[in-house]
């Protein structure tokens, strides 16, 4: 087991190389620089524009900064914003636990939805069940996520009035000092009445989109495992058992269909990661995708790849622990091979 | 009363094609004690037939039954629940791939467990007890150890013998055995015959065997019904089949048994393949691959002829008491085999 992680964690070296150099190149191919938007729109005299390039180093060859940036991270540094000139470390993690906050919700309810929706679909195939949500599905997967949020919020904030438009807790009625950065924890934590009830409405409809997408594919994906799962010799053995239908459908077929499930619900983390970055910009959700896009638009280099690196190392560990839960869950896995 | 009686069952299967009729007015008895074989090529019915019994087909089949009497309890539109206390209970199976028929997600001990929690119900620790003790019965060596193994750990004759305990979990009167060796290696096949005419003799259950494999028949079975192509074609007691088949399909079959086959270079074959969907002949289904069929065979029918001494088949030869056997010389048929295999 032990040689498996390590096996593991040896592929992801390379990965990660790879990643630093796509972070680094992906910035530079915006156009436009720091020093630009620094300077606003009536920029500054040559000479001057010249040395803050060289200050921020980015009037070394390509190769150089790229080298600089590596030779930095090998000792744990990743660069100090350049819109606030603190570490881009410190500005990252006080941003994820609002984004992983939201990611958590998103994916509980894309799981909770999505399984059982996809499991209705097998069992009904054919029938007006499973089209029904092989259509929503298809729907909720081909709908663009800004678009989405926006309907949603036109309807349920704007026009019902239900949720809140913005944010993640009502700050006029609340104020209490972050303990874990989980709003909703933190609420629970301050003691105070209706805090918690804020925070999970200020979540609610952020994951449902950020869920939307995640929840179509593992829907679809649970169908089409139910439906190979229960052709299978040992599902007519657990009928032959005399076992009744719920426990033949989600005990023998569902267990062997969760192989396949579990794996895309791992792929679907770097979908939320993007997704974020999305939902977090409508609902001016204080994370992490938020931070980024703002980063992008201010050219702030170390910040955006900081960031870059930050989330893929994050889905990379979370796939890692996908394939360790796979273990669990496939028996046959388990042992050695 | 006999243990099990089927009368005149039926299957067929909506497919895009029309209706496929894969089983088609079968006859059966059975009684506690008493091993039936049910021989026949693939797609010859013998599997789709059992299933039907247990209600284990999709729900594309459409299951058409005179009678279908379990120990005098009437199976036909059976409530699910009541279907349920018989599958596993009164009645099990066992199949082809004993690996592919284990979950491989659950451990032995865990798969067998369910058939006696649902069935007999009972604390953790006599259930426990209850698993060990058929493993023991069915000759899987450090029950205890087994219990916990998953059923890519066993191999493939273990796994038959798991499937086994699982289906006596319940001391079932009907087992239905459907080719339960045939995955198996030829060393192994032997064992779990034994194995299982051994647990059928000591628990007085009637065995359904469905093989192909003669010499299976000839050694386990007292009587046997042999299937071509959905329709019953013979079925009369194991030694006067061997010793006088009555239909020329069974003599075909006897035929191409490698100890029975008269001596010379081929091994004699039926020539063609069992009829699908589409090529249905109008008259006897076995009359385009038999050495004897004449004019009435291509346009008519047979109908089943039964002695009262017992044996019956479906053929327009043979009529009269004592039936002789008034085939042709068996030379016309192993001609046609030898065609058969040119082709």
């Amino acid at each position: 087991m032990l040689r498996f992680i390590l096996q593991k964690i040896l592929l992801l070296i390379p990965t990660f190389i790879g990643i630093t150099l796509a972070a680094f190149m992906f910035v530079r191919l915006l156009p436009g620089d720091p020093v630009t938007i620094l300077t606003g729109e009536r920029g500054v005299d040559p000479e001057r524009r010249a040395a803050m390039m060289a200050q921020l180093g980015l009037d070394q060859p390509l190769p150089l900064q790229y080298l600089d940036y590596v030779g930095k991270l090998l000792q744990g540094d990743f660069g100090q914003s350049l819109a606030t000139h603190r570490p881009v470390t410190e500005e990252f993690f006080a941003r994820l636990p609002a984004t992983l906050e939201l990611a958590l919700f998103a994916i509980l309810i894309a799981i909770a939805l999505g399984v059982p929706a996809g499991i209705l679909a097998a069992v009904k195939r054919g029938r007006w069940p499973d089209h029904l949500v092989m259509g929503v599905a298809l729907t909720g997967y081909s709908m663009p996520i800004f678009w989405w949020g926006l309907l949603l919020i036109m309807l349920f904030s704007t026009g019902l009035g239900w949720t809140p438009v913005s944010g993640r807790l009502d700050i006029i009625n609340y104020y209490f000092e972050p303990v874990t950065g989980f709003m909703v924890i933190d609420a629970w934590l301050s003691g105070e009445r209706g805090a918690v009830a804020s925070a999970l409405r200020h979540l609610l409809l952020p994951s449902i989109v950020l869920s939307t997408i995640p929840m179509a594919v593992i829907a679809r994906q649970t169908r089409s495992a139910m439906l190979e799962v229960l052709g299978e010799d040992y599902v007519r053995t657990a009928y032959a058992k005399g076992l009744p239908t719920w426990r033949v459908i989600l005990v023998h077929a569902l267990r062997n269909a969760l192989i396949t499930v579990v794996t895309v619900i791992g792929l679907q983390i770097g979908v939320l990661m993007a997704g974020a970055v999305l939902t977090e910009t409508i609902f001016a959700w204080p994370g992490i995708g938020k931070w980024m896009i703002e980063a992008i638009a201010r050219r702030d280099y170390p910040a955006v790849q900081g960031g870059l690196l930050f989330i893929a190392v994050l889905v990379m560990v979370v796939n890692l622990i996908v394939d360790l839960l796979y273990g669990w869950i496939n028996p046959r896995v388990r042992d050695g091979r | 009363m006999s243990l099990l009686e089927v009368r005149k069952l039926s299957v067929a299967f909506q497919t895009q094609g029309g209706w496929f009729r894969a089983v088609e007015g079968v006859n059966l008895s059975l009684d506690r004690g008493e091993v039936l074989a049910i021989v026949g090529e693939s797609g010859s019915g013998k599997s789709v037939a059992m299933l039907a019994l247990m209600g284990l087909l999709p729900a594309t089949a459409r299951i058409e039954c005179e009678r279908l009497l379990l120990d005098g309890q009437d199976l036909l539109g059976l409530a699910p629940k009541a279907r349920r206390r018989l599958n596993g209970g009164t009645m099990a199976m066992i199949f082809q791939e004993p690996m592919s028929s284990l979950n491989p997600c659950f451990t032995i001990g865990y798969q067998i467990d369910e058939a006696v929690r649902t069935h007999l119900g009972g604390g953790r620790k006599a259930r426990r007890e209850r698993v060990l003790h058929l493993l023991e019965l069915v000759g899987i060596p450090d029950p205890p150890r087994r219990f916990d193994a998953y059923p890519h750990q066993l191999s493939g004759g273990m796994s038959q013998r798991a499937m086994i305990a699982m289906a006596l979990a319940a001391d079932p009167e009907l087992l239905i055995a459907d080719e339960p060796t045939t995955a198996l290696d030829v060393t192994v096949q032997a064992q779990i015959l034994e194995l299982l005419l051994k647990l059928q003799q000591e628990r007085d259950m009637g065995l359904i065997l469905i093989t192909h494999d003669m010499g299976v028949v000839a050694e386990t079975a007292q009587h046997v019904l042999v299937q071509y192509a959905g329709q019953q074609v013979e079925r009369q007691a194991v030694r006067g089949l061997f010793e006088q088949p009555l239909h020329p399909y069974t003599r075909a079959l006897l035929d191409a048994l490698p100890e029975r086959a008269p001596p010379g270079d081929f091994l004699p074959t039926i020539p063609g393949l069992v009829p699908g969907q589409h090529d249905r002949p109008r008259g006897c289904l076995f009359a385009p691959r038999c050495g004897h069929a004449g004019a009435l065979c291509q346009t008519q029918e047979p109908v089943w002829q039964q002695l009262e001494s017992g044996p019956g088949w479906r053929c327009h030869f043979v009529q009269g008491d004592p039936p002789a056997p008034v085939f042709p010389a068996p030379a016309a048929l192993q001609q046609g085999g030898e065609q058969g295999e040119q082709d």
